[in-house]
């Protein structure tokens, strides 16, 4: 079993359920490794007993009509088909069971005590909010990109703003619908740093394959840091340029949706873009965060998720180029 | 025979049903622009400008009108004139229109702004999602066909849905042209 379970070694992905990070994922990895050995072993028997008959039909004599039932063969195939039955429905409940005891396992978790972050599906982003204790001053919003202590057990609190979207991070959980108007809670602990890539599991609309996440698992005082830094109003422009990006930002049409924590932007449609060059994809993990993409995405999202919300934004070349300046100064 | 005129009737009704179904994403750099001035009505100084062509598509398209639904949640016009029922701006579910029922005139209300309250959003929305929102203001009082006017809301519904209610006539909808013998 366990020499079974290695083969998941040879997909060092982030973003498959071959190589679990997380003792959820890895009950279910198990669970998934057990029932694909199973299924194979029974296919390649079953195919081999076929194509054994196939062979013996063509060589043989045809059988003489009607056909004479001889006790001896009758009885044989009797107890053939007795066994096979046997283990056949031994093998379903091995797999029953197993299935039984994955599902509790992964449960199991939810009762240990937990830092919670909210996790709202929309068209087509996710929004991240770190009610630390419930304090409006300690509150952290971000967008796409869930950061979590190595080792903490996580709270999900899973809802929808729109239609039902499904959170599935492969590597550490299973799936877990997000649906408006009722809460799903997930919880889940990541005991690998790194970036696990997560992805929304249920149709959503034109843009669902567009609607990717990044859990970032790093060690407490990373998190720590990073917590810190978000909980900081937005960086006032340096430069002359940057100053005029705010200005095109804050009269322009971005104000209608986005926030900016420390100016006047506060709206809540869009992704709070805060500190929005502090994370590493923009566009629920389409697009790398750098410059080209980000002018692109500003200029005419349309021609990158077609259909997304986020309006054409056709302005001067000079506005654009300083607005971006602004955008990736917000660290 | 008969069975392929029945065929060629069908494959004209869907040809005709197109419209309703037609989705415009990227609506060109022009539309995207921030929306600014429009002309509110025949009155100007001057010679008469030849009006600008009301894009009428929008009020088609049960796709733009349901994207005037959200954008009229989104951008909080929902926080005065709540579901068309009105609470600190007035009511937008009823006959009475103060700047006229058309179009262009809801469009040139959001745009421009108006006394007592309305902001105007000029430079803020783009101008295509203004004409969205402006069908959408007049699905609400039944303006719109039924086929088009959005039929379901994302919240528990309180009230009837755009496409069923009954169609309101505002006290403008025959108005006389201003100039004698010159038709609008």
């Amino acid at each position: 079993m366990t020499c079974l379970a290695n083969f998941a070694g040879l997909f060092p992905g982030r973003q498959t359920p071959l190589r679990p990070v997380g003792p959820q994922a890895l009950h279910i990895e198990h669970t998934l490794v057990l029932v694909f050995a199973i299924t194979t072993i029974v296919y390649l028997i079953v195919m081999a007993v076929l194509t054994v008959g196939v062979v013996r039909a063509r060589t043989k004599e045809p059988l003489p009509v009607p056909l004479t039932p001889d006790p001896s063969t009758e009885r044989r195939a009797s107890w053939a088909v007795g066994i096979a039955l046997g283990i056949t429905t031994l093998l379903l409940f091995i797999m029953l069971i197993d299935s039984f005891r994955t599902s509790h396992q992964t449960a199991v978790l939810a009762a240990q005590p937990a830092m919670k972050i909210n996790v709202y599906g929309h068209m087509w982003w996710w929004e991240v909010e770190y009610p630390m204790d419930e304090e409006p001053y300690r509150m952290v919003r971000t967008a796409n990109e869930i950061h979590i202590p190595v080792g903490a057990v996580v709270d999900i609190h899973g809802t929808s703003r729109d239609v039902i979207h499904s959170f599935w991070a492969p590597n550490i959980h299973g799936k877990k619908d997000l649906l408006p108007g009722y809460q799903n809670d997930l919880t889940l602990r990541v005991d690998e740093p790194g970036t696990w890539r997560g992805q929304c599991a249920e149709f959503c609309g034109l843009q669902h394959a567009h609607m990717a996440f990044d859990i970032v698992a790093q060690s407490r005082k990373d998190f720590d840091k990073w917590y810190v830094q978000q909980l900081t109003a937005s960086a006032e422009p340096t430069t002359s340029e940057a100053a005029h990006g705010r200005e095109v930002f804050l009269t322009h049409t971005c104000v209608m949706c986005h926030t900016v924590r420390g100016t006047s932007a506060n709206s809540h449609v869009g992704p709070d873009l805060t500190h929005v060059a502090s994370r590493s994809m923009i566009a629920a993990g389409t697009l790398k965060n750098n410059r080209g993409n980000l002018t692109g995405w500003v200029a005419n999202a349309q021609s990158i998720k077609p259909g997304c919300r986020m309006p054409p934004n056709p302005m001067p070349a000079s506005d654009l180029n300083d607005l971006i300046t602004y955008l990736e100064s917000l660290k | 025979m008969k069975r392929k005129t029945l065929l060629f009737c069908l494959f004209l009704l869907a040809l005709c049903a197109c419209k309703r179904e037609h989705r415009v994403f990227d609506p060109g750099a022009t539309a995207a622009q921030p929306a600014n001035g429009t002309v509110m009505n025949d009155v100007m100084a001057g010679a008469t400008q030849p009006s600008a062509a009301v894009p009428i598509q929008f009020e088609e398209s049960a796709y733009a009108v349901a994207e005037g639904k959200r954008f009229y949640q989104a951008y909080n016009c929902v926080g005065c004139h709540a579901n068309g029922g009105g609470a600190i701006g007035p009511a937008l579910m009823d006959s009475e229109w103060i700047y006229g029922s058309k179009l262009e005139q809801i469009h040139s209300v959001i745009v421009q702004g108006r006394p007592n309250g309305m902001p105007s959003f000029a430079n803020k929305i783009p101008d295509y999602q203004v004409w969205e929102i402006a069908a959408y203001v007049r699905s609400m009082s039944g303006q719109l066909p039924s086929d088009v006017a959005p039929s379901r809301s994302d919240h528990m519904p309180t009230v009837r849905s755009e496409s069923s209610r009954p169609k309101e006539h505002p006290a403008d909808e025959n108005q006389q042209p201003l100039v004698p013998g010159r038709s609008k």
